[in-house]
């Protein structure tokens, strides 16, 4: 190689981009073979190596006098002799393009955990399904812990073709269920391909035996998804890692911006601290910059002497992320002692260990069929959404917004092992939950108290909460009619109008649903300020929904009013049909049959519409108004 | 989101890993063995301080049979670059007369692993950096960022903490210790790529030049000195060799080549088709061999 050539080719090896992928699959789908394929058919394999292969292969193979290229793969001597991976394993191999580094996960139960490690640093996942088997339960598994990881990008390895003959009906069967399953997960990239890691067909080259098949092979898939854009939080994150202090003249923050970008002379807040001010210089050893961005390695200064520590987020004043002590999250228990509600952990966030406890699991998650239930406790490899409060105010953001900041590992205070692995959803703080941090509320001229008198009214909402069927609806708009048959200014608030409108960006996943509830209070505080007396009839089947909506407004503005109909009288009813599609399963999560309603502890007002009548129910709630002196005449 | 090739997020990867060390532990040490990934690791911690100095010293494991050239090597570094340097030999043994050519597999024990041990726990290190990476054998492939160690230095490959994202778990109990490795998703080729492009000194023994060589069971090994006990005809001839990975001398066997230059040590790997621990006799004598040396301690 002439020396040009070689300096250019340098060049082009040292600027490789990098995708890190797991591959998951079941011991019998093949999946150490099509490692090894991968490995061996981009020459990655060196002649020591395939000859000790070759020696071993007689040891313990089981591809006969072929060379078993599963042995490139499967490393320890205890997972040797009892045939199977045990661990997350790592590969490395690269191509013109790219440099790759293999999670190689196992397909076992017990080691939910092993997978859920490899899949937490990848972009992509590959998922190998045994074409003569076709989707498994373990399919689903693989699916939904790539989908909680937030992995964006799925390849379905439809493998062992050739145990089926090379049958594209077979394939294609496989390939609707497999996208239809995944894309539920809202997982939004998935390709399917046929192959055969034994004879090395679509693994690296197009097969002869699938000539039916028109798309690429699975190695020219990896090369070319984009994974540049699946980073999209665009706002500053720089967590401060360290605090470098060699001497009295310089005192730099350390860190990797994870998200956004920043820039000599930004104005940036410091959170939970929340100390303001400018970046004076960006340090590196290579020299001072003028701008950084995601994910580079830098050394901040700043124009002012405040004291900021290991573990503060650096951000734009206008861009701040959620700060509080109280978060909800899917944990993935990872330990043989359960996790049990109420007993204290460390948890790791960003760079701090803070103190806390999972205050209750709000349900847990079969991995299997992502059916929910309720717990009160997660054992190792169990899912489940949990609340957390931590002893300590904490800055983080969603993990949907941002991997780096909305992740968490739980370490066990005695035995310092890592318990349990989260992925935050929202923050459940109850005040303040998802406010800017420098977003002040703007006095207005015209007071609250004003447009009251003017209504001569006290504004309150009026949250009726309950099952389906319990009569909510019915009796908020029967309340509601009374109240202006009164001359009282008011305004209902519906569930479907509103996702008509504001929230029709909405789905009906948890973080659709808390969303949902999170604007409508938010709405709610809006005119009761206006000086209205708000109706509202939603299931809000969660406790710490209907209190974060209880905590927005003054103490006594918020009245709950519990219809608390029995669930026989509710499915009796069942005017929507909707109990029975439930019980049919023909709806998940459905309150009462499948996802549980938390009762309020202390409703101010409960009425059982199965033993009143909706004129005597809209009496009581009328009554409760003028007795705590909400309507003035 | 800033594209960053894949040698500057190995080194973003690798300085994070090294931060996250010396903000959560009281007493961390980076072993030092002078080959080309110690040198690697080195300048990736000088990275990671600029402008402070490295916070932490370098031990170097001294078994006495390294070649000359990587002690000198090696006091150049330190006078250079200013860093503490401890060195540790395990006295008791050298006393005995413990040598590669008497004891064989048990040398390496004594000299290497016992004597990492000692020296680990004789200073209260409770993080040791090393610069171990996955690709080199298939044990380690399964190794952690932060690999757990008990009071007896222990590794328990069934027994690993869970190591999700990068928030690692540096919580230990008095006397636990952790190993931690910041080049564990480099390849060899990445190592050199990167002292090319970040121009980082190396011990001149990677690059070929005429050196005194004996055959012995297969590896061209080099008489680096006059204790080595030479066989009947034995007799060293001057080779054109370098090595891929250095240690103690006689147990680092050279290879044949005239890469005499970085560009040229490269080119050479691309068209090598061995993978680099075979020039390493302790490999052999044992299958599985790796996995057991490092259940006991072995970095």
């Amino acid at each position: 190689m002439a020396a040009v050539r070689l300096e250019e080719f340098l060049r082009r090896h040292e600027a490789k981009d990098l995708l890190r992928f797991i591959t998951c699959g079941s011991v019998d789908d093949g999946k150490s073979t099509l490692i090894g394929r991968l490995l061996h058919d981009t020459q990655q394999i060196l002649e020591d190596t395939l000859l000790a292969v070759t020696s071993d292969s007689r040891k313990w193979g089981t591809t006969g006098d072929a060379v078993d290229l599963a042995l490139l793969v499967d490393g320890l001597q205890a997972e040797r002799e009892q045939g199977i991976t045990i661990d997350v394993a790592y590969r490395y191999f690269d191509t013109a393009v790219r440099k790759y580094i293999i999670a190689d996960c196992p397909g076992h139960e017990q080691y939910t955990r092993n997978m859920a490690t490899g899949a937490s640093t990848v972009d992509l996942a590959v998922i190998l399904v045994d074409a003569a088997r076709g989707v498994q339960v373990q399919t689903r598994r693989h699916a939904f812990i790539v989908s909680l990881l937030g992995i964006r990008h799925v390849i379905v390895a439809v493998n062992k073709m050739d145990l089926v003959g090379f049958d594209q009906a077979v394939f294609d069967r496989i390939d609707d269920e497999c996208t239809a399953l995944i894309g539920k997960l809202g997982v939004p990239d998935i390709r399917v391909v046929p192959v055969c890691a034994l004879l090395g067909q679509n693994v690296v080259t197009r097969g002869e035996g699938m000539p039916w098949y028109k798309g690429e092979s699975l190695l020219e898939l990896l090369d070319s998804i984009d994974i540049s854009r699946d980073q999209h939080l665009g706002d500053l994150r720089l967590p401060v890692q360290y605090v470098n202090r060699p001497d009295a003249g310089f005192r730099g923050y350390a860190g990797t911006i994870a998200a956004g970008q920043i820039a000599v002379g930004d104005p940036v807040l410091a959170v939970p601290s929340r100390r303001m001010s400018r970046i004076r210089s960006i340090v590196t050893f290579d020299g001072e910059l003028q701008r950084a961005a995601a994910p580079m390695t830098v050394t901040v200064t700043l124009e002012d002497e405040i004291d900021i520590s290991r573990g503060d987020l650096i951000v734009h004043p206008d861009r701040a992320p959620s700060v509080g002590r109280i978060i909800d999250a899917h944990l993935i228990w990872m330990s043989d002692a359960p996790l049990l509600p109420g007993k204290q952990y460390e948890f790791k966030i960003s760079h701090r260990y803070l103190r806390g406890t999972v205050e209750s699991i709000h349900h847990r998650i079969d991995v299997n069929d992502l059916s929910e239930h309720p717990a009160s406790e997660l054992k190792l490899n169990e899912v489940g959404l949990c609340r957390i409060v931590l002893a300590e105010q904490a800055a983080f953001d969603t993990y949907a917004t941002c991997h780096s900041t909305g992740a968490l590992i739980v370490v066990d205070r005695l035995s310092h092992a890592t318990a349990g692995a989260g992925m935050i959803l929202r923050s459940a703080a109850p005040q303040g939950a998802h406010h800017d941090v420098s977003v002040f509320w703007q006095p207005t001229r015209v007071s609250h108290g004003q447009r009251a008198n003017q209504k001569a009214q006290h504004p309150c909402i009026l949250w009726f909460t309950g099952l389906s069927g319990a009569g909510k609806s019915t009796i908020a708009n029967a309340t509601e009619q009374a109240l202006y048959l009164r001359g009282h200014h008011s305004y209902l608030l519906d569930g479907d109008n509103i996702r008509h409108g504001l929230n029709k960006d909405l789905d009906f996943s948890d973080a659709g649903r808390v969303e949902n509830i999170r604007r409508i209070g938010e709405m709610a505080k809006l005119f009761v300020d206006a000086g209205l007396i708000v109706v509202t009839a939603f299931i809000s089947p969660f406790r710490s929904d209907r209190r974060l909506v209880r905590d927005l407004v003054a103490a006594d503005e918020f009245i709950e009013v519990f219809v608390s109909t029995p669930i026989e009288v509710c499915e009796k009813r069942d005017a929507k049909g909707l109990y029975a599609k439930a019980r049919e399963g023909k709806i998940r999560n459905f309150t009462g049959v499948s996802s549980p309603y938390e009762a309020p502890e202390a409703p101010e007002i409960e009425i059982d519409s199965s033993k009143l009548a909706v004129a005597e129910c809209v009496d009581r709630v009328i009554r409760y108004l003028e007795a705590q002196g909400r309507l003035k005449n | 989101m800033q594209r960053l090739s894949q040698l500057r997020r190995l080194e973003a990867e690798s300085i994070f890993i090294i931060r996250e060390v010396v903000a959560e532990f009281d007493n961390p040490v980076m072993l030092y063995s002078i080959g080309k990934d110690s040198s690697v690791l080195l300048h990736l911690a000088r990275k990671a301080f600029h402008p402070g100095g490295l916070p932490f010293p370098l031990m170097h494991i001294d078994t006495s049979w390294k070649f000359r050239e990587m002690i000198e090597f090696r006091d150049r570094m330190t006078q250079e670059l200013g860093f503490r340097l401890i060195v540790h030999r395990n006295e008791e043994a050298l006393a005995a007369g413990i040598s590669p050519f008497t004891h064989g597999a048990k040398y390496t024990d004594i000299m290497k692993t016992e004597a990492l041990k000692a020296g680990l726990s004789k200073h209260r290190f409770d993080a040791a950096f090393g610069g171990a990476r996955r690709d080199e054998e298939k044990s380690r492939a399964k190794e952690r960022v932060f690999s757990f160690r008990d009071a007896e230095h222990r590794w328990d490959p069934k027994n690993q903490r869970p190591e999700l994202w990068n928030l690692y778990n540096g919580r230990i109990h008095q006397g636990e210790s952790i190993r931690v490795f910041p080049l564990s998703n480099w390849t060899e080729l990445d190592v050199w790529l990167y002292i090319h492009l970040e121009q980082i000194p190396v011990v001149l023994l990677y690059f070929a030049k005429p050196r005194p060589v004996v055959d012995r069971d297969g590896m061209l090994i080099m008489v680096d000195d006059g204790r080595m006990p030479l066989l009947n005809g034995e007799k060293p001839r001057m080779e054109t060799v370098r090595f891929r990975s250095l240690g103690c001398y006689p147990l680092s066997g050279a290879m044949r080549s005239d890469a005499d230059s970085l560009t040229a040590i490269i080119e050479e790997m691309m068209v090598m088709r061995t993978s680099e621990r075979q020039s390493r006799a302790i490999d052999f004598d044992q299958s599985s061999a790796m996995e057991k040396r490092k259940r006991e301690g072995y970095f």
